[in-house]
């Protein structure tokens, strides 16, 4: 059995089967459609889904929503990320599990509404104050979109941070058919409760890399949250010693577990010496440039990037050892290949030569302009 | 309301005890705004573990430090945001925000909007006419000629009157009064009890700086009142549904699930949805069996262009499903003018007998071009076309200039066919010219994803579409 939907719908479905229970958005093209689907369906389980005055009211809906026991999504396009980018700062440091999904659009500012780019990649990275590790995937079709929600939810569970679902105009809104059997999706990680009894102390770890236990608001015990820089017990704190282990905190747990995070798939051909490095719409023209390439005789491996951030590094410098050339297509002047750079910058021995396909234009990257370069 | 029941102890303080000293300056109004706000907690003797103080930025927003109650310090202005949150998601909570004059500055739209959705919220403004934590400058709520570090010849601008802009948009407990009050007890207590959305504007001193700068006082304070013609005490009150409540009722049926829907919310998510591995939990699309044969042995790349109103996205996905229906791959995408309702439409539509991994169409194998503001937009399109591409055209746009076969649709020999069937009875025209799945498929299409009026006018055009060719 089959069916004809968009990856909007499918963003949707995979929310509500991590168990969404909170939804707040603004509408915004080309994200719409998840805020609809969301509002139409939560009230079906026993959530909410509310349309926000903006912006940043959507996200501290969900930030409020998060710290009373829910697990809550929220999705934009870039003009919106922009105006979330306080309320992530917030979530990283008051540890919030929740998940951003940016529907991305060309250009800046209100830039191209209907049109495709991928021009946020760098922006949702660095997208708030202080210079703190986040989480963000990318899925190139339907069936990722859902399986990759699922698991964006699962890692803002793990790691009680904000996780991007970085997405775009072009995979949320296309219409494609899709097998039913082929919907995949690991299963879902539940909220890490702190035992009922006895005392809880909301920001305590033992190690910088451990992620505290939570307990909602109105549960069995006080809770403090807090933006501000604090200690364990979530009180305001200026001592060294104490804000230096936040900090570092903050980023190691992320850092030291980048195993759990990381997400690629390489698609290998014996002999090849040029890859070429993708991710979300602009890996499926690699794909099938690839195929076109290897028609023809070319050896050339393909390498689908999946969790932008962070960057896939063990990964990518496997792949890219012994290379002449690495390709890096993508729908910006060059945001990941400066990434790409760095790490074959970084290799041992022969680096291979870097080299970009970029489109701002509005128009996907054909296969034929990847093949060019291969 | 969660008050504990009276077997319980009577707690005699909501303070934290190891905070047992406020860090404010002497004279400060937050002293006796929070002592009186404790006074109230205790009146009430509420569960600490169900109300949360929500603290906004500025001196006030040191507040929730010194309660032993739940406490959520956020971001400038966006207090009230965070509140929303906590209560939609579990509505026995009581929400009392803290918030200094600065914050329903930075923050007033959500202030308006949470008064007007009536969301429950307590919000506690201690209004000190300036921004007593980075040096006094002016705020939204400074008297017009008061002196302020940004103000140094006088305010300019007129203050806002936080009341009557909430009351305005439809709060359900609107109050102001001083700091000094001794019924401000009685008057937080009130608030906090109200289901809605409540705000009471305090009226305070900021001894560090608004009174030096404009040699203020209590009297003064109170002569301000008197020269804006302002009142105290409460000043509206209305029965309108709160928010979070009106929303299970409305949209959750509590008829059926009561308050469950807010436990389960407050519980972490564990509800549990049916089949997480799967996604037929959410039926809102159609199931899609393979029904038909199709006659494709390579991608066949469709561009449609045609005009708002001719409901060229919906028919291009009838023809989408019904090459689902026929066992191909089907991708389809749009563009169209962020005012759906005049300019272009046109859908790019690609069947294939295998997997479709690129989505664009720089160079179609075929095109419906059926209406000017379409064929506008798909020049390039049009001119990348070859001779043994097939352009179905209206006759309205002939005379067309391309080497690919031109196969007019003549809509005048259509009977019945109006602005809202062409585009169907264009694309049964393109199916019974190109035979790529059967007509049947489409008919299948029409009858499993349209309403039974729609899909009757679109089976007929299918039919009509017999003569167009």
């Amino acid at each position: 059995m089959r069916e004809f939907i968009d990856g909007a719908e499918a963003i949707a479905r995979g929310a509500l089967a991590a168990g969404c229970n909170f939804f707040a958005g603004y509408p915004i093209t080309p994200a719409t459609p998840i805020l609809l689907h969301m509002l139409r369906e939560l009230p079906k389980v026993g959530g909410v889904g509310i349309q926000a005055e903006d912006e940043i009211a959507s996200l501290g809906f969900c930030i409020g929503a998060a710290m009373a026991g829910a697990k809550v999504m929220t999705a934009t396009s870039g003009p919106g990320i922009s105006l979330y980018s306080e309320n992530i700062g917030l979530g990283i440091m008051g540890e919030v599990p929740l998940v951003i999904v940016d529907c991305q659009r060309l250009g800046p500012a209100t830039g191209g509404a209907t049109t495709v780019g991928q021009g946020d990649v760098q922006f949702i990275r660095w997208g708030t104050s202080g210079g703190f590790p986040i989480i963000a995937l990318c899925p190139t079709n339907v069936l990722e979109c859902y399986s990759l929600t699922v698991r964006a939810f699962n890692l803002a569970e793990r790691f009680r941070c904000p996780v991007f679902l970085a997405t775009d105009k072009e995979v949320v809104s296309t219409l494609t058919s899709v097998n039913l059997d082929d919907y995949q999706a690991e299963p879902v990680v539940e909220r890490r409760l702190a035992p009922p009894d006895g005392d809880f102390v909301p920001y305590r770890v033992p190690r910088l890399e451990d992620v505290p236990p939570m307990s909602p608001f109105g549960g069995p015990h006080l809770v403090r949250f807090t933006t501000s820089t604090h200690d364990e017990r979530g009180f305001l704190t200026k001592d060294p010693a104490k804000v230096d282990r936040l900090n570092r905190h903050l980023a190691e747990k992320i850092e030291a577990h980048r195993d759990e995070i990381e997400l690629v798939r390489l698609d290998p051909q014996e002999g090849a010496k040029t890859l070429v490095v993708s991710y979300g719409i602009t890996a499926r023209s690699m794909q099938e440039a690839v195929a076109l390439a290897r028609q023809r005789g070319q050896k050339v491996s393909a390498l689908t990037v999946y969790s932008l951030w962070p960057l896939p590094e063990r990964a990518l410098r496997q792949a890219m050892i012994g290379l002449k050339r690495v390709v890096v297509a993508e729908l910006n002047l060059g945001q990941y290949r400066l990434e790409i750079e760095r790490l074959a910058g970084l290799l041992d021995g022969p680096r291979p030569e870097v080299v970009g396909v970029h489109r701002v234009d509005g128009e996907l990257i054909a296969p034929q302009e990847i093949l060019e370069r291969i | 309301m969660t008050e504990s029941s009276s077997s319980n102890p009577q707690i005699t303080t909501y303070r934290d005890l190891n905070q047992a000293k406020y860090p404010f300056c002497p004279g400060c109004g937050h002293s006796l705004v929070l002592d009186k706000l404790n006074a109230a907690l205790v009146r009430l003797q509420l569960d600490p573990r169900q109300v949360v103080i929500v603290t906004d930025i500025g001196c006030s927003g040191l507040s929730d430090q010194y309660f032993h109650t739940n406490a959520f310090h956020g971001l400038h202005g966006r207090s009230v945001t965070y509140a929303t949150g906590l209560k939609l998601a579990n509505p026995e909570l009581k929400v009392i925000v803290i918030m200094g004059d600065g914050g329903c500055g930075i923050g007033g739209h959500h202030l308006l909007n949470a008064a007007r959705r009536n969301v429950g919220m307590t919000v506690v403004v201690c209004n000190n006419f300036n921004y007593g934590m980075t040096g006094g400058e002016h705020s939204v709520t400074t008297p017009h000629g008061a002196k302020t570090s940004s103000t140094r010849g006088g305010n300019l601008e007129r203050p806002m009157d936080i009341c009557a802009s909430v009351a305005v948009n439809g709060a359900s407990f609107v109050a102001r009064a001083t700091a000094f009050d001794h019924d401000l007890p009685d008057l937080l207590a009130r608030a906090i009890a109200h289901e809605g959305f409540a705000l009471l504007d305090i009226w305070e001193l900021c001894t560090a700086y608004f009174v030096p700068n404009n040699d203020f006082s209590k009297s003064a304070l109170l002569g301000t009142l008197e020269s804006l013609q302002l009142r105290t005490g409460v000043l509206q009150t209305t029965d309108y549904p709160e928010y979070s409540r009106a929303y299970r009722q409305t949209y959750q049926g509590a008829e059926e699930q009561g308050s469950g829907g807010a436990r389960e919310l407050g519980s972490g998510g564990a509800r549990e949805h049916p089949g997480t591995s799967a996604p037929p939990h959410l039926r809102t699309s159609a199931l899609l069996p393979t029904l038909y044969p199709h006659r494709l042995t390579a991608p066949l790349r469709l561009v449609i262009a045609g005009a708002a109103g001719q409901k060229i996205k919906s028919t291009a996905s009838l023809l989408g499903v019904g090459g689902v229906l026929s066992g191909l791959w089907v991708t389809q995408r749009d563009d169209y003018p962020v005012t759906i309702m005049s300019g272009h439409s046109v859908a790019e539509v690609i069947l294939s007998p295998e997997e479709i991994f690129y989505t664009g169409i720089p160079k179609p194998d075929a095109m419906l071009l059926l209406a000017p503001e379409g064929l506008k937009v798909v020049q390039r399109q049009l001119a990348a076309l070859a001779a043994q591409d097939t352009v179905y055209v209206h006759t309205a746009l002939l005379p067309l200039e391309t080497p690919a076969q031109v196969v007019p649709l003549d809509f005048a020999r259509a009977a019945g066919v109006d602005r809202r069937s062409l585009a169907a009875a264009a694309i049964a025209a393109f199916l019974r010219h190109t035979n790529v799945y059967p007509l049947e498929a489409l008919k299948e299409a029409i009858r499993r994803t349209q309403r039974p009026q729609i899909a009757a006018e679109n089976l007929a055009a299918v039919e009509a579409s017999a003569g167009l060719l």
